[in-house]
């Protein structure tokens, strides 16, 4: 990869901005690399290099310092949404309508899974290990997953990540709910395939 | 009054504390007698709690170093 260098810019500032920019991404590589790890999975490595390179091309660009950081997840974030886009898995509608009307509350009391249990629900969410955790929020689509993991894994509000994904907010909410009732319905298919439910499984 | 449906529907919004002033009340007030509905908020209480806390584990050696490399191409070095 070839740094650019513009004809009129001095070379004595473009070392200076570039050592800036290294000096800001070094710190927060830790940070995003987790985040992006939540957010993709195993293209994590591949969505910050993709930040890093954008990031770089724009940081001449940004006045305030102090939310540089804030800024370099902006741009994590949009890379790990283009990588969902172009891997470009199609939600069937019916598999959305289906998990609308899902209650993993409801069906855990209906299943009954574990008879002998006075805290059923407590003890479904028990058979979960974090392996597992991170196994069911992988197969959810891209398009579920960003909001759900920046919401409830890394405590955004709803309009930051309306506002960090580019989408109104109303159309945030509505996918946040259907992510939620996905995320429940994986949460016990995933259940169903891995043998948690049986009471031998019960750790 | 809004039915059990209604106040379900609209737990977890309830919870992250994004539904309108009126909505709120309205949930409150249906959560004060129904006890199955007190069941599903302790769940989706559990729920989002269970959500945060898959741990990634931290930045490995060699993907650390490649992703310097990458920064050092850019850049130039710190």
């Amino acid at each position: 990869m070839q740094r650019v260098v513009c004809a009129d810019e001095p070379t004595a500032a473009v070392a200076s901005t570039g050592r800036a920019f290294h000096a800001l991404a070094e710190r927060e590589l830790p940070r995003l690399y987790r985040l992006a790890r939540r957010l993709v999975g195993d293209e994590a490595e591949d969505a910050v290099q993709d930040a890093l390179l954008k990031g770089y091309r724009a940081y001449a660009s940004l006045d305030d310092e102090v939310a540089a950081p804030a800024w370099l997840t902006a741009i994590l974030v949009n890379c790990c949404r283009d990588r969902g886009r172009a891997k470009g898995r199609r939600v069937e509608e019916t598999e959305l309508e289906d998990a609308d009307e899902f209650s993993l509350y409801r069906k855990i009391a209906a299943e009954d899974p574990f008879p002998y249990s006075d805290s059923l629900h407590l003890d479904f969410l028990h058979q979960f290990g974090r392996e597992d955790v991170r196994a069911v929020l992988a197969e959810l689509p891209e398009l579920y997953r960003l909001p759900l993991v920046l919401c409830y894994c890394e405590g955004y509000h709803v309009k930051e990540i309306a506002y960090l994904l580019e989408v109104p907010l109303g159309t945030m909410l509505a996918r946040l709910h259907r992510g939620r009732k996905l995320f429940e319905r994986t949460l016990w298919d995933y259940a169903e395939r891995h043998g948690l439910l049986k009471e031998s499984a019960r750790r | 009054m809004i039915t059990c449906a209604e106040a379900v529907r609209q737990l977890w919004e309830y919870l992250d504390g994004v539904v309108e002033e009126t909505d709120r009340e309205a949930i409150e007030e249906h959560l004060s007698f129904c006890r199955r509905c007190c069941g599903e908020l302790d769940f989706a209480e559990e729920l989002r709690h269970f959500l945060a806390r898959p741990d990634e584990p931290g930045l490995p050696d060699d993907v650390k170093a490649r992703l310097l490399a990458t920064l050092t191409e850019l850049a130039g070095p710190a």
